[in-house]
């Protein structure tokens, strides 16, 4: 099958949009990727390194609240605190407006996509404080703008990145011979991120790696930390003296160094291992949960010989037939549906930027939870299920509809008609049946719903 | 309608996997005509990897204390058998210990070895095989496969993701208490129409209606229930087993403490109390005497603990059994002892027993299922051995 512009933006975009025109050709969908990110630029999000300057307040207040004399000073740090909380948590929820608003009014599409996918490739979370919500500022510091160079840059970027150090406990992990464990007897190793690495990030689970190798590649990550006022630091007193021997290669000498952890992420990124891991779970994510073995080994084979650079592998995706047969296959996760769903009816700008959090909440937030996708919250490190049964259930499609029913209403109140919004949201891809039933119903409340749910919009 | 897709869609893919459709119960019309008797079943999955050593300490150990020098601080006494001491966050759950309601199996793990992996450690835990196999669905599933006269409602699976262990050939509830589908008859039947042609749409649509009580505002947003998601999920769950249903799974999290496990332990462990005193007082005392509370979880963690007051990824974990049903104030299992020697690749503890034979138990005595059954069709490769007498 041959490239569709429709398909190009349901399938590898956010969907169609009565605004902005499909891709024309696959080229230009990579193409994009290297020029500006206009959807970045149109709708800011907080980078991490003002978002760490809320980290370095915090600080500051714990320890105030630590060394203060009276009970009463102490109250006020607390009240000061829980303000300082709230205050985060209500512009991370304005972030994710700002994040809706990309998909919704993208012209790159495939842009969006690949920072989610990406993003949860690398996921990470805040587990304490204000780091809570610092989700979106890793993703544009780490990820968004690696998303086309090479692999092991984008792996180095997020797996150094304060939030995944925090959020897979490497800064409480230290070398058992450093300079820090002399004091501290206590102190020691800690394996959460260099498993997480070499089984989610690179290698894959099935890949040629063993306890011994996770315990080696723990042993070299521990200089690896981050503070708040600086965020990622190298910290040579907490690092365990070398060699290490990951994979059969050794890395460092006695003087511990960041760039022996460089070497052995690049290392882990050239492996051929990851190249297949990286390319099944890229055409899993985008075509379908049973990926054709061929495109697997088309897309493998060119991020082997581009040595991972990513604007390349993408680029063998979609120039292969069997990415684009014209059957839709993958249930759009949650966020991804309700997103789309926000494109096709090109919701304006205006009903989400200054609008009181609780109702980005209620539209938005308290409903994803309920089709099972918290929004950045998902139960480990391994991300969002690509197995589209874990969006079919019962469950979950209860609150599709449900949202499919009422959001639409009450985000576009001067609510299009459903005939034309049919064509709106799925160009070629309607069906008879859902032509007919759009065209009967009574309201258009209803019919906007009926898209909505419709098999032909929650696939993609 | 609601049926007849339910069943279609069954007999489809009991097809798709190659069963025999004739010697399926879920086909024979007769088994209308059965119940799935009185007994009921809980089984709640701990996800993350939970730290049996921490959870049912062992005081009695030599080794213990060296092992784990800052965890084992607090609460210093075997208060269990003389030899095991329960974790002090369970605090709320000894009167059912002191009643015989509460016992543990130690040392226990599945097939898993090695590679430490949460994601393919729960595939196999929910799987119940020694590789897994996606296709053959989740041990519990093919556990209602051999019940005779069960219907979706038999089983239920609650909270917002899938529970995989309940995934299958039979067909089974899956929901969330705060789920709700309504819909106006006409529009209703128009959905029916839109989903028809997909058939994995379809049959969710379906269950979906069949699950929801309908009262709703057809034009409301979708909102969270109040309260914690945990007894929310008891409460609903104890709330179908005063009616037809008979088994329920549910997951918690929370149990992967690699770090300040003082407080990240605590913390999943008063919410399993609180699941399972939920459950115990919404069931009522009749309901309790008849239900067997299980936990497991996809591996247990080091023996020692590591540099940041936690515990990286074991090998040997422990089983909760609680309710009614139970014969409890007992420590089962094979302890091996926590010298270097006797450790599991030097590190975790050596499992001495499979999770799926004290399972494979629990259902032969809840669930009625026969040993054949579940040797080999629910658990392949576990040998039941003599019977432990967990149930009374």
């Amino acid at each position: 099958m041959a490239f569709s512009p429709e398909l190009a933006d349901i399938r590898f975009g956010c969907g169609l949009s009565p605004v902005h025109a499909s891709p024309e050709t696959a080229g230009a969908m990579v193409d994009d990727l290297l020029q500006a990110d206009v959807a970045a630029q149109a709708f800011p999000i907080e980078t991490f390194p003002a978002f760490r300057s809320r980290l370095v307040d915090q600080k500051r207040l714990a320890r105030a609240m630590r060394q203060a004399g009276t009970p009463a000073l102490q109250a006020e740090l607390k009240i000061q605190n829980r303000a300082l909380n709230k205050q985060t948590r209500h512009e991370s929820i304005t972030w994710f407006g700002q994040a809706l608003l990309r998909w919704t009014h993208t012209p790159q599409g495939f842009r969006e996509r690949l920072v989610h996918f990406w993003s949860d490739h690398f996921t990470a979370q805040g587990k304490r404080g204000a780091m809570i919500h610092g989700g979106l500022p890793y993703q544009e510091e780490a990820i968004r703008p690696h998303i086309a160079s090479r692999f092991e840059d984008l792996l180095i970027a997020a797996v150094t990145h304060p939030l995944m150090v925090h959020y897979l406990d490497q800064r409480s992990s230290i070398g058992p011979g450093s300079e820090i464990a002399k004091k501290k007897p206590m102190a020691g190793l800690n394996e959460n991120l260099a498993r997480e690495v070499m089984e989610l990030h690179t290698l894959g689970v099935g890949g040629p790696y063993e306890q011994a190798d996770v315990r080696q590649l723990a042993e070299l990550f521990t200089g690896i930390g981050y503070v708040p006022h600086k965020g990622f630091i190298y910290r040579a007193k907490a690092a365990e003296p070398g060699p290490e021997v990951v994979l059969g290669k050794s890395y460092g000498g006695a003087q511990a160094r960041f760039g022996d952890i460089r070497a052995v992420l690049r290392d882990l990124a050239r492996h051929p291992a990851t190249a297949e891991h990286v390319a099944k779970k890229l055409v899993v994510h985008f075509v379908s949960d049973t990926p054709p073995p061929d495109l697997v080994k088309h897309v493998a084979a060119r991020y082997r010989q581009t040595g991972g650079t990513l604007s390349e592998v993408y680029r063998a995706l979609l120039e292969h037939p069997q990415a684009w047969e014209p059957d839709l296959q993958n249930v759009k996760p949650p966020f991804d549906y309700v997103a789309s769903a926000c494109r096709a009816l090109a919701l304006s700008s205006g009903r989400v930027i200054g609008v009181k959090s609780g109702r980005l909440k209620r539209m938005f937030l308290g409903p994803l939870k309920l089709m099972g996708q918290p929004w950045l919250r998902p139960a480990g490190p391994d991300g969002w299920p690509e197995d589209d049964g874990d969006w079919l259930s019962p469950q979950g499609q209860a609150a599709r509809i449900g949202w499919a029913m009422s959001a639409p209403a009450r985000l576009t109140p001067d609510l299009v008609d459903p005939r034309l919004f049919l064509d709106q949201a799925l160009g070629p891809y309607v069906s008879r049946v859902l032509r007919r039933e759009v065209y009967g119903a009574e309201t258009r409340t209803d019919g906007v719903g009926l898209v909505l749910m419709s098999p032909d919009f929650q696939r993609r | 309608m609601a049926d007849k897709l339910t069943r279609r869609q069954v007999l489809n893919r009991s097809m798709a996997l190659g069963c025999s459709v004739a010697a399926s119960p879920l086909w024979t019309p007769v088994s209308l005509a059965q119940t799935p008797g009185e007994n009921r079943l809980v089984v709640i999955i701990l996800r993350g990897g939970m730290d049996a050593i921490d959870v049912i300490r062992p005081f009695g150990d030599p080794n213990y204390r060296l092992a784990r020098p800052t965890l084992s601080a607090g609460a210093p006494r075997a208060d269990l058998d003389g030899f095991f001491g329960l974790h002090p966050a369970f605090d709320d759950l000894m009167p059912l210990w002191n009643k015989g309601e509460l016992a543990f199996v130690h040392a226990v793990a599945t097939p898993y070895r090695n590679k430490r992996s949460h994601f393919d450690g729960q595939d196999l835990l929910e799987g119940g095989l020694l590789a897994h196999d996606a296709a053959r669905g989740g041990w519990l599933n093919r556990a209602l496969q051999m019940v005779p006269g069960a219907q979706m409602r038999t089983g239920f699976g609650l909270g917002q993701g899938v529970q995989r262990v309940l995934v299958g050939a039979a067909p089974v509830a899956h929901w969330a208490p705060d789920a709700d589908l309504s819909l106006a008859p006409q529009t209703l039947e128009r959905a029916r129409r839109v989903m028809s042609e997909d058939p994995a749409f379809a049959a969710a649509f379906t269950q979906a209606v069949t699950l929801s009580t309908g009262n709703g505002d057809p034009n409301r947003m979708p909102e969270q229930g109040k309260g914690q998601a945990h007894v929310n999920i008891a409460r609903y769950a104890a709330e179908q087993m005063r009616g037809d249903t008979r088994v329920v799974a549910f997951s918690l999290n929370g149990w992967d403490t690699h770090r300040d496990q003082p407080l990240g332990l605590a913390r999943a462990a008063a919410q399993l109390t609180q699941a399972i005193l939920t459950l115990r007082q919404e069931l009522g005392p009749h309901v309790w005497d008849k239900t067997t509370i299980v936990t497991m979880s996809e591996f247990g963690r080091t023996v020692a603990e590591n540099g940041s007051k936690g515990t990286d990824h074991g090998t040997g974990g422990a089983m909760i059994l609680a309710g009614g049903a139970v014969r409890g104030r007992r420590v089962l299992g094979t302890w091996p002892g926590l010298a270097e020697a006797q450790l599991f690749q030097r590190r975790d503890l050596l499992p001495t027993a499979d999770v799926r034979e004290t399972t494979a138990w629990v259902l032969r005595s809840t669930l009625g299922i026969n040993t054949s059954d579940l040797e080999r069709s629910i658990f392949p490769g576990v040998q039941l051995g003599s019977d432990p007498g967990l149930l009374l």
